[in-house]
């Protein structure tokens, strides 16, 4: 158990050190130039960074909880309601914000949807008494 | 974005990978289930606090109704329904990530990207990618879902200039996307989303339901990359972080099942494997007379043996006869025997599909074990007793370079010292190969509905 957690904090650490160098990359780019049109380069630093670390993660995954796996996955995909509530969140009414409020609900029936039935998959996994 | 903002989106996209990390063990998971709860719960309530965000209350109404058909769905399925269920949510991030896009597109000032009609040439590129990776999800996990469900024939459907069809439609949408980037017409905008929705149903369609396994993962990534697309068109390193991490699982996941079958990734998805048409290919007339046995000699020889391996296949999910199972299983460990369970990484109809129905089953974790921990185990075996499995321990795959299954890696029951085999039929498996195990010698048919035959042989272990 102790050895999980130390696991733990030294990934996290490392992934905060991605992170922070990640975002030293991008504050130099944005001292070059400035604008939407750095994010991209920035963005694929992060997103070639991140699918690292998922590489490394995802293999130490055990096998037998391959299910779950997809449940918390599933879920936290989900993260895309970020976007919708930024589309939704204006006062004014019109078509962007109908659009966001769909996205809303879809993103909300998954985040509870896959949380909920990978805490009641998990809760079912029992070691031998 | 804020300081404070961009650090909370870094503290959540933390909490993700640690409960992704928390999966390495089902002593951790738990934990790791509830770090990624408040991974999500700190990114709405940093994005609720966005001053751009205004209206409280529809948001809380479209949560509130998502919230409570999402729990009361997860609350209800039951555990065999699982991939469909999987499938179905899949599809809801694909059109989630859909109308986020839209919305991004009529009203860009929401998301800092210029006004309508001139959005910056980047984001129009990263939504529209965003738009047909979420669209090609919704669709085709859709169809997954129908397969699975059984709303749709689980046998692969194909026709002539398929593949063709498929390119000349991907080349269509890479077009459209350009045109769309130069023009920013909503015709277009719409075009895409239309050609990448037909797309999605004619990229599944050709596959086979038992390939399902390798689909449900893919589609998986899918959701993934059409997050982190999203995420670029927001600037957002939270969603592109998120979108790597769950992308990069449902790739690996499909690679692992893609190994489990000895196929690649492009055979599976070419389709056409399995279903009908295979198991007319290979059904050469066998004419040899397999054992027949009952469930009473079989539970008198499961009784009088020290070790018992339990190989499960997706028939024991379609019959619902893990609770029998277990029982049946505890009896026998009452008798003295050691009891173990040998799954297949192909297993069921998801990757560690078996593993949550034995556990579903109060089967505890220990006892089930993996294709390389438990394979070498069977030739001191006395008993392996195959429910609802069949091509998983076929020896072809070993021996008959012809073979569909060549290649496959399989678990040897046929290296134990008793064989039992519960099955409806003699039809042979997914891949349409006879499987020569039947007409050994140690080897006993039980035929039957897989519950059915359990539940027997708990009457004759009782007696």
């Amino acid at each position: 158990m102790s050895e999980i957690s130390n696991q733990l904090e030294s990934l996290s650490y490392k992934a905060q050190q991605i992170a922070n160098e990640a975002s030293q990359l991008a504050s130099s780019v944005a001292e070059t130039s400035g604008g939407h049109s750095d994010f991209i380069i920035f963005g694929i630093t992060v997103l070639v960074l991140a699918c690292f670390v998922g590489y490394y993660v995802v293999w130490s995954v055990t096998p037998a909880l391959h299910s779950p796996l997809m449940g918390v996955t599933n879920a936290i995909s989900s993260v895309i309601i970020v976007g919708a509530l930024l589309a939704a969140g204006p006062v004014d009414s019109n078509i962007s914000k109908y659009f966001g409020l769909v996205a809303v609900t879809l993103a909300a029936v998954n985040i509870f949807g896959g949380f909920v039935v990978t805490n009641r998959m998990l809760s079912m996994f029992k070691k031998k008494q | 974005m804020s300081t404070l903002t961009t650090a909370a989106y870094l503290v959540s996209s933390v909490l993700f990978i640690l409960s992704l990390r928390g999966l390495s063990h089902p002593s951790t998971a738990r934990r790791g289930n509830f770090l990624g709860i408040l991974g999500m719960t700190i990114a709405i309530v940093t994005t609720l606090s966005n001053p751009g965000v205004l209206s409280y209350k529809e948001i809380g109404i479209a949560f509130l109704i998502g919230g409570l058909i999402g729990t009361s769905i997860a609350v209800k399925i039951q555990m065999t329904a699982l991939p469909q269920l999987v499938a179905a949510f899949h599809s809801l991030v694909g059109l989630a990530a859909v109308f986020v896009a839209a919305s991004a597109y009529y009203n860009p000032s929401a998301f800092n990207i210029g006004t309508v009609g001139s959005i910056p040439m980047g984001s129009l590129i990263e939504m529209s990618i965003g738009t047909a990776i979420g669209a090609v999800t919704f669709t085709g996990s859709i169809i997954a879902f129908g397969k699975l469900q059984g709303f749709v024939s689980g046998n692969p459907l194909v026709f002539k200039g398929q593949h063709f069809i498929n390119l000349l439609l991907g080349l269509g949408i890479i077009a459209l996307i350009v045109k769309f980037c130069i023009d920013q017409n909503q015709e277009l905008f719409w075009l895409i989303v239309f050609a990448s929705f037909v797309i999605g149903v004619l990229l599944i369609v050709p596959i086979g339901g038992a390939d399902m396994p390798v689909i449900v993962s893919m589609l998986n990534s899918y959701s993934g990359w059409a997050a982190a697309g999203i995420g670029f068109t927001l600037s957002n390193n939270l969603l592109i972080i998120t979108g790597a991490l769950v992308g990069s699982s449902g790739a690996i996941l499909s690679y692992i099942m893609c190994k489990g079958m000895n196929r690649s990734f492009l055979n599976v998805l070419l389709g056409g494997f399995g279903g009908e048409q295979a198991a007319s290919a290979g059904g050469v007339k066998d004419d040899r007379q397999a054992k027949q046995g009952n469930a009473a000699d079989a539970a008198f020889m499961m009784k009088n043996s020290k070790t018992i391996i339990i190989v499960p296949g997706y028939g024991m999910a379609v019959a619902q006869a893990q609770h029998a199972l277990r029982e049946m299983g505890d009896l026998l460990k009452a008798a003295g025997a050691e009891v173990r369970y040998a799954i297949h990484p192909v297993a069921g109809r998801m990757p560690g599909h078996m593993n949550v129905l034995l556990a579903e089953a109060n089967v505890p974790y220990d006892e089930v074990l993996e294709l390389d921990e438990i394979n070498r185990d069977f030739s001191e075996t006395d008993v392996a007793f195959v429910i609802g499995a069949n091509d998983v321990t076929n020896p072809a795959a070993k021996t008959d370079k012809t073979s569909a299954i060549y290649g496959m890696p399989i678990l040897d029951v046929e290296n134990a010292g008793q064989l039992f085999f519960v099955k409806r039929g003699m039809a042979s498996g997914y891949a349409g190969v006879q499987n020569e195990l039947f007409f050994r010698d140690n080897t006993l048919m039980l035929f039957g509905d897989a519950k059915k035959v359990c539940e027997d042989i708990i009457k004759g272990l009782e007696n």
